[in-house]
């Protein structure tokens, strides 16, 4: 397993929906579960949240989203990653939360989204996922 | 794949000198190789220190400081220190938010960094980062420390410009006369300066520096400014400061003796790094249970016993 303390996660807020006491919530208690936890802030663009995530060398991105614009949001940070030579689950993993109906939810993890969690989910299974899937990131295999 | 890495980072690109900022926090051995392979590009750049009390407005200070800096086109780096938990090991660091708008400027790089149990306020590895925000080409580096009190002062020993940063009603002036933090400053900042008793705090840490009156004869007198970070009001002064007090630092000399001071430290700090690690590998546990042992039964001292763990692991007589 890789030691969580070495583990980066950035969590991001993009767009314009100000409520981000869930995103805080889920930054607390991974911080509790022993991960370097970087918090951006609210009204993020996804063009802020890339740069974060290339400087802070981020392994994983958790992108918190209530407004509804998920299906415009995501696919354009993960494009813009794309663009700056990082391929999600191979250099970032990339986890969303939030209001996310299911079809949208099946088609983002088509786009590469490795997981989307919906509301009430338990912390302890995000963290069980990110645990089991920060492995096969390329810095970490080898 | 070092190699590959420092030469993109020489070239500009971000994700290379990001990821050799992981590597020299994560790999001692590689912080070792990375530092031999990138120090000859290094030394160029301004060092400058913020520190203050929690809550005393330093990211939000920086915020407006990149901005000034960016306004006359220079290259900023920013590392900014949260503290880990000495609990779980994890971290929350949360100084990126305030700076956020800056994080899309090409002439910009910002990284957070976590204690990982350092208690001086820095990082073990901020040094080596900042090494490689140097190599890399920025013209300013700030290092935001974790909110101090009054004794965590590492960043003297890594920035060439110090900023304290302090807001008003903190205390009364016996917190201010007492060593520590005051003890570091090369310019002092009363920020949210639109409080009550701002004056009252400018008029004590003059005080403060009056007693020291005849020092200031022949060194830099710290400098007091009153800012209001939120609104950026104070700040181009500040900038200023800043820059005067690197333009001392040239004009005199001064900056030769901080270095010496700072790479005596350094080597210092890394040789008894290299001690400790090698005693770990030398020394079998049964054989420090031993000495333990003896210890409990008051056979020998503790430092018998450390001169001779010393001895075994190192080969030499102390």
């Amino acid at each position: 397993m890789v030691e969580r303390s070495k583990v980066r996660i950035i969590v991001a807020k993009p767009g314009l929906d100000g409520h981000d006491r869930g995103a805080k919530v889920i930054a607390r208690a991974l911080r509790d579960a022993g991960f370097e936890v970087i918090y951006t802030g609210i009204r993020q663009t996804p063009e802020q949240i890339v740069e974060s995530v290339i400087q802070e060398d981020a392994d994983v991105l958790g992108i918190s989203i209530l407004s509804g614009a998920h299906m415009v949001l995501i696919p354009k940070i993960l494009r813009l990653l794309e663009e700056r030579g990082l391929k999600p689950n191979e250099d970032v993993l990339v986890i969303a939360g939030g209001i996310i109906p299911p079809d949208d939810a099946q088609e983002l993890e088509k786009m590469g989204v490795a997981k989307v969690f919906g509301p009430g989910s338990p912390i302890e299974d995000i963290i069980a996922f990110i645990d089991e899937n920060i492995t096969k990131l390329r810095k970490f295999s080898g | 794949m070092i190699d590959e890495l420092i030469e993109r980072m020489l070239k500009g690109d971000k994700r290379a000198a990001a990821r050799l900022i992981t590597l020299v926090e994560n790999d001692d051995e590689k912080a070792a190789e990375i530092v031999k392979k990138i120090y000859r590009h290094t030394g160029k750049a301004h060092i400058v220190g913020i520190t203050g009390p929690p809550g005393s407005g330093k990211s939000t200070l920086l915020d407006k400081l990149i901005k000034a800096a960016r306004a006359e086109g220079k290259i900023v780096g920013v590392i900014a220190i949260d503290p880990t938990s000495p609990f779980t090991g994890g971290a929350l660091l949360g100084d990126r938010i305030r700076m956020q708008r800056h994080s899309t400027d090409p002439g910009v790089f910002i990284r957070s960094m976590a204690t990982r149990g350092s208690l001086g306020g820095l990082a073990k590895a901020t040094n080596d980062a900042i090494k490689v925000l140097d190599a890399y080409g920025c013209d300013v580096i700030f290092v935001e420390t974790v909110g101090v009190g009054q004794i965590e002062v590492d960043i003297v020993r890594t920035a060439d410009t110090v900023v304290l940063t302090t807001v008003p009603g903190l205390g009364d002036d016996i917190q201010a006369i007492k060593a520590g933090l005051t003890e570091i400053a090369d310019i002092f900042v009363v920020n949210k300066a639109d409080k009550e008793g701002a004056d009252a705090t400018v008029f004590e840490l003059e005080l403060m520096l009056d007693i020291e009156k005849e020092k200031w004869k022949d060194s830099w007198r710290p400098k007091i400014l009153k800012t209001i970070a939120m609104t950026g009001r104070g700040v181009k002064e500040l900038w200023e400061v800043i820059r005067e007090h690197r333009e001392y630092l040239l004009k005199t000399g001064k900056i030769a003796e901080k270095k010496k001071f700072r790479a005596e430290e350094e080597v210092k700090t890394i040789v008894s790094s290299m001690i400790a690690k090698r005693i770990g590998r030398k020394m079998q546990e049964d054989e420090l249970m031993f000495l333990i042992d003896k210890i409990l039964s008051r056979e020998i001292d503790p430092y018998s016993a450390a001169e001779v763990v010393l001895e075994k692991s190192l080969g030499v007589k102390v």
